[in-house]
């Protein structure tokens, strides 16, 4: 390369005015390193403009740099007023928006419980909405038992304990028109397991059994009473306790009560 | 060398090496915005409003894209440009101006002795109002060539020349 042809073509002082492309000062900035004549009439013009501009000035005061000084420290001191006081609000952000999520974590959990003791408050209600229905049932139950006991046309027969159980008892409520009979048990023992009571209507003269029912599921009914059908000409109630499903005759050792029906 | 290492420690906020480039330029960047906007009181705010933006933008100076007083200039000017364009009187500034900076320096006899031993008339010794009117729009408003060139009404080849032989007269009075 030329380096005097290139200097003599005025590039340079363009170069120095800072009015040549990106690439031609990167270009020049190059050249300049490589060839010391460039960089040193790159200096020489520089020094050229920097005496004209300098001579074009009012005259600045002697301590001007103060004003400088003083406003780059006021940005310096303001930008780390900015670092202090950044984080301080970023913190109150994120601890606001903790609290806020946390809160809000509460909420959900504190909603969630009230949820499930509504649902458990609820199912309470249906199973006592239930057990008042079944109480109902009961009493209406116990009501038609009762009803049942009261009618003029019942025959009350008290049943004695006998040898085996002397302490037990029994009450037959014969409806004759209605040919049939409810047996109150309350006053047996529980019958052991796979035995079961057995009803019978006697006639005395001669001693004639007839097999009235058996009380069936006796611990499941809670009331103890059990309605059996007797169409027989009964002169008394005998129960015995019988194999499960019931015997033919009467087992007469395990008789438990017996009334005869006074008339 | 001894500018290039004053420009690292400048750019690494030392603030000895900006008081020493402030003296070093600071009257030619209060020169150029004052040419321009021609108002002293004003040019001397903005000039230090410039320095405090080299100063906060000192990491964007990178010697691969010119000389640092290139970039300072640069920065003055367009400072004093945007001056200028919030006054509304840019068309009216850019015609005078080149007269303004003449008047300057040819009106600038009572500088002189404020001024150092190269006075500005030596400097001026053969300056052809030309060269004037070219180093005013090339330095100080920071014409390109092709604006240079319909300014003055000239090819575009003889900007570059021109200011080529204006600068190398200024050079030669200085050696006076």
């Amino acid at each position: 390369m030329d380096v005097k042809k290139y200097i003599a073509s005025g590039i340079l002082e363009l170069y120095v005015a800072g009015i040549l492309s990106e690439e031609q000062n990167l270009e020049i900035h190059g050249y300049a390193q490589k060839y010391p004549e460039i960089k040193a009439e790159i200096e020489a013009i520089e020094a050229s403009i920097l005496v004209i501009s300098e001579k074009s000035s009012p005259g600045l005061a002697k301590n001007s740099f103060k004003k400088v000084k003083s406003r780059v420290g006021k940005v310096v001191s303001i930008q780390t007023k900015e670092i202090k006081t950044t984080p301080w609000t970023s913190y109150l952000g994120w601890a606001a928006s903790i609290i806020f999520a946390v809160g809000l974590i509460w909420m959900y959990l504190e909603n969630d419980k009230l949820k499930s003791e509504i649902e458990i408050t609820s199912g309470e209600k249906q199973t006592l909405e239930e057990q008042i229905l079944d109480i109902r049932g009961e009493v209406t139950d116990k009501n038609n038992i009762l009803n049942q006991l009261r009618d003029k046309n019942v025959t009350v027969v008290s049943l004695g304990g006998q040898t085996i159980s002397p302490t037990s008892f029994a009450k037959a409520y014969w409806n004759k028109e209605q040919q049939k009979v409810f047996i109150d048990a309350q006053g047996l023992p529980e019958p052991p397991p796979g035995f079961t009571y057995q009803v019978w209507s006697l006639k005395l003269n001669p001693l004639t059994p007839t097999s009235v029912g058996l009380l069936d599921d006796f611990m499941n009914n809670e009331n103890r009473v059990f309605e059996l059908p007797n169409a027989n000409e009964t002169e008394a109630f005998g129960i015995t306790l019988e194999p499960e499903g019931g015997s033919k005759s009467p087992t007469l050792e395990q008789l438990y009560t017996l009334g005869a029906i006074t008339t | 060398m001894e500018l290039e290492l004053l420009i690292q420690k400048f750019q690494n906020k030392e603030v000895s090496a900006f008081e020493k480039l402030y003296a070093m330029y600071s009257e030619n960047i209060y020169g150029v915005i004052n040419t321009i906007i021609r108002n002293p009181e004003r040019a001397q705010e903005i000039c230090q409003d410039v320095f405090v933006k080299i100063w906060e933008k000192s990491e964007s100076y990178n010697s691969s894209k010119g000389r640092f007083f290139t970039w300072l200039l640069n920065i003055a000017r367009n400072a004093a440009i945007d001056e200028v364009r919030s006054k509304s009187h840019k068309q009216q500034k850019k015609n005078l101006s080149t007269e303004y900076f003449v008047g300057i320096l040819e009106g600038s006899e009572d500088l002189e002795g404020k001024m150092d031993t190269i006075g500005l008339k030596n400097l001026l010794i053969n300056l052809k109002e030309k060269c004037v009117q070219i180093i005013s729009l090339l330095y100080f408003q920071g014409f390109t060539q092709k604006e240079a060139a319909e300014e003055l009404d000239i090819p575009i080849g003889t900007v570059k020349t021109r200011n080529r032989s204006c600068i190398s007269q200024i050079r030669e009075n200085m050696n006076i």
